[in-house]
C-alpha cells in the first residue's frame, strides 16, 4: 500500500515546502504568490485535506445564503468526511443526502467517486455546459461546483481510483480544477463555488488524510486559470497537478543529485488553462515533461505536449515526454505497475535531459 | 358534445336575432364576453392511484376564441416553418407540433407565467403559448439576431426567461431531471408554484426520467411530468418500443391521469387538477393521448411507419382546432365568417413575421465565443488573438490573390 510512515512524514514536508511563499516574478514569468487577499500568518492551523475543504464549505453556506450542498452520504460527513459538520450547523434544508442518482442557486454536488461521474456525464456536457451557449445568455449553470475525489490510493481498484479529468476538459463551458493541496484546495474551491460557471472539482483523495498544511482560517480564494511554478529550475520543465505534483517533487529532488534542475509547475486549473505560464517555463528550459495518473493516450498531457510544439517548436531540445498511467483499465494487483511512479519519472527526465 | 341548457338557450335568441347578422357581430362584444359556459370533455379522464377530475370543464366565449386563434396562429406558424425549411431558409433540425396544438394552448390557460414549463425539441408552440412572439420564433428558426435566443439556439432551443420557460432540448429525456431540479427550486423557495417538464412517448423509457421521478416522490416536489404521447418515437411506434404504453401508469406509485390531448379543454382541465394535487401531494404524470401530422422531423415524411388513412382519419376525427370551431359555432360565439376572418388575420400576421424575420442579420461571427463561459472569464479573451489572426489571415490571402490576378 503506498504511503507508508515514511511517505507520510515526506509529505508533510511536502505541504510545508509547497506552502512557503515563492520569490518575486523573473522576467515573463507568472509566479502567483500564494494568495491574493492577506493572509494571517500567524494563526494558520496544520490541517489536512479535508479539512481544509470542509472549511472552503462552512465558508462557502456561510457567506451566500443561496448555496448548499448534497450527494450521497454528505450529511453525516461523507465517506471521506468533507461535509462534516455542515448539517448540523446549516440544517436539513441546506444539507442533504441523496440517494443513487449521479444524474440531477449555488448548488455544491459531491460524486462520491470520480469513477461514478458517468452517469451524469451527459447532464454535465450537454446540458449544463452549454446552456448559457445556446439560450443566448438567458439561462446558464454557473452556480453549479460538483465535487468529486479522484485519483489512486494504492488499494482502490477499478471503480475507486480513476482519473477521469480528460473526458472533461474536452468540453468547452465548464471549468475542471485539480488542488494538490490543503492550503490550494481551500482558496481554490472557494474560488470555483463562486465562478459563475459551472465547475469540476476533482479532490485528490490520496491526500484527504496524508497531506498536511497550514491553511489560514478565513476566507481567501485562490485565482483560477493561473498556473503556479512550484520549484524553480533550469534544465527541463516539469507540468502536473493534484496528487502527482508530490510525485514529481521526489523526482526532481533525486534529478538534483545528479545535477539536473528542474522546474515544477501546477497547472491547478487544467481548463481553461494557463498556456502562458508554461510556455514562458518552456522557453526557458526547452525540455518539458507532463506527467498525471490518468492512462496516457487521450489523457490531458496529450493537449499540453500539443500546444507546446505549436508555441515553442523551435525552442525545444527534446521530444515533450510524458508518464502517465498504463493503457489499460486501472488495476488491482497491478496499481504499483501501471503508476506512473518516481523511478519512471526519474528515469524520463534524465532520457529528455540528455536526449 | 353534451351542451348545457346555458347554451341551448343562447342559440334559440341568436335564431331570433338571425335576420341581422352584421349588427349582431358589432354588438357581440366576443373577445371579451367571459359569460360561463360549460362543456364535457370528449371522453372521460383515466386515472391511476389517483380519482379523476369531472368530465365537465368551465369556460366561456373569450376563452374558447383565444383557444380558436391561437392555435389557428400555432398551425400556420408551422406549416410557414415547412415552407422556409424547404426553401432552405431554415437549417439544421426542426421538429413541427401541428397536430398537438391543444396541449401547448390548454396547459397555459390552466396556469400562471410563474410556473415553469420545460420540454424537448418540439417547442416552437409551447414557446408562443408562453408569449413568445412569432418574428422570435421566425428569427430564431432562420439564425437571426432578433430570435429569442439571439440566433445561437435554432429551432430546439427557444427560451421565454421572463415567462419561465426553460426551452428546448435536443437530448430526450434530459430535460425531465431538470425539471424535477426546477420544482425542487420552486419547493425551496416556498413559491407555491409548478413545473410541467413535458417529454415524448420516445423518452418515456429513459433511465433518467425514473431517477428524477423517485426524488420527486420522495421529496414530495411539485412536479408535474407530462408525456405527449403522438404514439411515435421517430419511426417507431408506441407498441414496439414499450412494454407497457400506458404511460400515465409508468410511475408507479406516482399517480397519473390519461387526458384526450386533442381536446383543449380536457387540457386545461387536467393541468388545473395537476397543478392543485402537485402542491399538496407531490409529483403527478399526465399522458396526453396526442398526434402530430408532420413527421418527428423535416427529413421524415411520416409515411413509412404509418399509413396516409391514419393521418387523415385524426384530421378528420380528432383535429383540435375543428373541434373548438365546431364547439363556437354550435354555442353561436361566432359566425364561420368571422372564424375564417380570424384565420385569415393569422396568416398576414404570420407572413408579416417571416417578412420582417428575414431583414434581421444573421449574429457577428465574434458571437460564436461570447458566453461560453460567463463574461471576462476564460475563453474569449484568448480566443480574440486567434479570431485577430485568422482576419489578418483572410486579409492576407485575399490580399495575394488581388495581386496575382493583376499579374494575370
Amino acid at each position: 500500500m503506498r504511503g507508508g510512515k515514511g511517505t507520510a512524514l515526506t509529505l508533510r514536508n511536502i505541504g510545508r515546502r509547497l506552502s512557503q511563499p515563492l520569490p518575486p516574478p523573473i522576467g515573463r514569468m507568472r509566479i502567483s504568490s500564494f494568495s491574493h487577499t492577506t493572509c494571517d500568518v500567524e494563526n494558520p492551523k496544520s490541517i489536512n485535506l479535508y479539512s481544509a475543504i470542509n472549511q472552503a464549505l462552512h465558508i462557502a453556506l456561510e457567506t451566500d445564503h443561496r448555496a448548499f450542498v448534497f450527494g450521497e452520504d454528505v450529511s453525516f460527513g461523507g465517506v471521506f468526511r468533507c461535509t462534516t459538520g455542515l448539517a448540523d450547523r446549516f440544517g436539513k434544508a441546506r444539507v442533504f443526502n441523496t440517494p443513487l442518482c449521479e444524474q440531477d442557486n449555488r448548488a455544491i454536488a459531491e460524486i462520491q467517486f470520480a469513477d461514478y461521474i458517468y452517469p451524469a456525464f451527459d447532464q454535465i456536457v450537454n446540458e449544463a455546459a452549454k446552456f448559457r451557449y445556446r439560450s443566448g445568455n438567458q439561462f446558464n449553470c454557473g452556480g453549479l461546483t460538483i465535487r468529486a475525489p479522484y485519483g489512486a490510493v494504492g488499494h482502490g481498484g477499478h471503480y475507486h481510483s480513476q482519473s477521469p479529468e480528460a473526458f472533461f476538459c474536452h468540453v468547452p463551458g465548464i471549468k475542471v480544477v485539480i488542488p494538490r493541496s490543503p492550503k490550494q484546495a481551500k482558496g481554490l474551491l472557494l474560488s470555483c463555488i463562486r465562478d459563475p460557471n459551472p465547475v469540476v472539482f476533482f479532490e485528490p483523495k490520496w491526500l484527504y488524510r496524508l497531506a498536511v498544511e497550514e491553511v489560514p482560517e478565513e476566507d481567501y480564494m485562490l485565482p483560477l486559470s493561473e498556473a503556479e511554478v512550484i520549484r524553480e529550475g533550469t534544465d527541463i520543465t516539469l507540468v502536473g497537478w493534484g496528487a502527482q505534483l508530490s510525485i514529481m517533487e521526489q523526482a526532481c529532488i533525486g534529478a538534483e543529485k545528479d545535477g539536473i534542475s528542474c522546474e515544477l509547475i501546477d497547472l491547478k486549473t487544467l481548463i481553461p488553462w494557463d498556456k502562458e505560464t508554461v510556455e514562458a517555463s518552456v522557453r526557458k528550459t526547452g525540455r518539458v515533461l507532463i506527467s498525471h495518473e490518468a492512462p496516457v493516450t487521450g489523457g490531458f498531457g496529450a493537449e499540453i505536449s500539443a500546444t507546446i510544439v505549436e508555441r515553442c517548436f523551435l525552442r525545444l531540445e527534446s521530444p515533450v515526454a510524458r508518464v502517465c498511467g498504463l493503457d489499460t483499465p486501472f488495476p488491482l494487483v497491478f496499481e504499483p505497475f501501471y503508476m506512473p511512479t518516481k523511478n519512471k519519472i526519474l528515469d524520463a527526465i534524465k532520457a529528455t535531459v540528455n536526449y | 358534445m353534451a351542451l348545457s341548457r346555458f347554451a341551448s338557450s343562447s342559440s334559440r335568441s341568436a335564431n331570433i336575432l338571425k335576420p341581422l347578422p352584421a349588427v349582431i357581430s358589432f354588438r357581440r362584444a366576443i373577445s371579451s364576453d367571459t359569460t360561463p359556459i360549460t362543456v364535457e370533455t370528449s371522453v372521460p379522464f383515466t386515472s391511476h392511484q389517483c380519482e379523476a377530475p369531472s368530465r365537465s370543464v368551465e369556460t366561456n366565449p373569450k376563452e374558447l376564441l383565444t383557444f380558436f386563434r391561437g392555435m389557428a396562429l400555432m398551425r400556420r406558424m408551422e406549416i410557414a416553418a415547412d415552407s422556409l425549411y424547404k426553401a432552405k431558409l431554415i437549417r439544421g433540425f426542426c421538429h413541427l407540433y401541428d397536430g398537438q396544438e391543444a396541449v401547448a394552448i390548454g396547459m397555459e390557460a390552466a396556469i400562471t407565467k410563474k410556473d415553469c414549463i420545460i420540454t424537448a425539441y418540439r417547442d416552437h408552440c409551447t414557446f408562443v403559448s408562453r408569449g413568445g412572439t412569432l418574428l422570435e420564433v421566425f428569427s430564431e428558426l432562420m439564425g437571426r439576431q432578433a430570435g429569442c435566443s439571439r440566433g445561437k439556439g435554432g429551432s430546439m432551443h427557444f427560451y421565454k426567461k421572463d415567462s419561465n420557460f426553460y426551452g428546448g432540448h435536443g437530448i430526450v429525456g434530459a430535460q425531465v431531471p431538470l425539471g424535477c431540479g426546477l420544482a425542487f427550486a420552486q419547493k425551496y423557495s416556498k413559491d407555491e408554484t409548478v413545473t410541467f417538464a413535458l417529454y415524448g412517448d420516445g423518452a418515456a423509457n429513459q433511465g433518467q426520467l425514473f431517477e428524477a421521478l423517485n426524488i420527486s416522490a420522495l421529496w414530495d416536489l411539485p412536479a408535474i411530468l407530462v408525456c405527449e404521447n403522438n404514439h411515435y418515437g421517430m419511426g417507431t411506434a408506441e407498441w414496439r418500443a414499450a412494454k407497457s404504453p400506458a404511460y400515465y401508469k409508468r410511475g408507479d406509485y406516482v399517480p397519473g391521469l390519461k387526458v384526450d390531448g386533442m381536446d383543449a379543454l380536457a387540457v386545461k382541465q387536467a393541468c388545473k387538477f395537476a397543478k392543485e394535487h402537485a402542491l399538496k401531494n407531490g409529483p403527478i404524470i399526465l399522458e396526453m393521448d396526442t398526434y402530430r401530422y408532420h413527421g418527428h422531423s423535416m427529413s421524415d415524411p411520416g409515411s413509412t411507419y404509418r399509413t396516409r388513412d391514419e393521418i387523415t382519419g385524426v384530421r378528420q376525427e380528432r383535429d383540435p382546432i375543428e373541434r373548438i370551431r365546431k364547439l363556437i359555432l354550435s354555442h353561436d360565439l361566432a359566425t364561420e365568417k368571422e372564424l375564417k376572418d380570424i384565420e385569415k388575420q393569422v396568416r398576414k400576421e404570420v407572413d408579416d413575421a417571416i417578412a420582417q424575420a428575414k431583414e434581421s442579420p444573421m449574429p457577428e461571427p465574434s458571437e460564436l465565443f461570447t458566453n461560453v463561459y460567463a463574461k471576462g472569464l476564460g475563453v474569449e479573451v484568448g480566443i480574440i488573438y486567434t479570431w485577430l489572426s485568422l482576419s489578418v489571415l483572410m486579409f492576407l490571402i485575399s490580399f495575394s490573390c488581388i495581386q496575382c490576378c493583376r499579374i494575370c
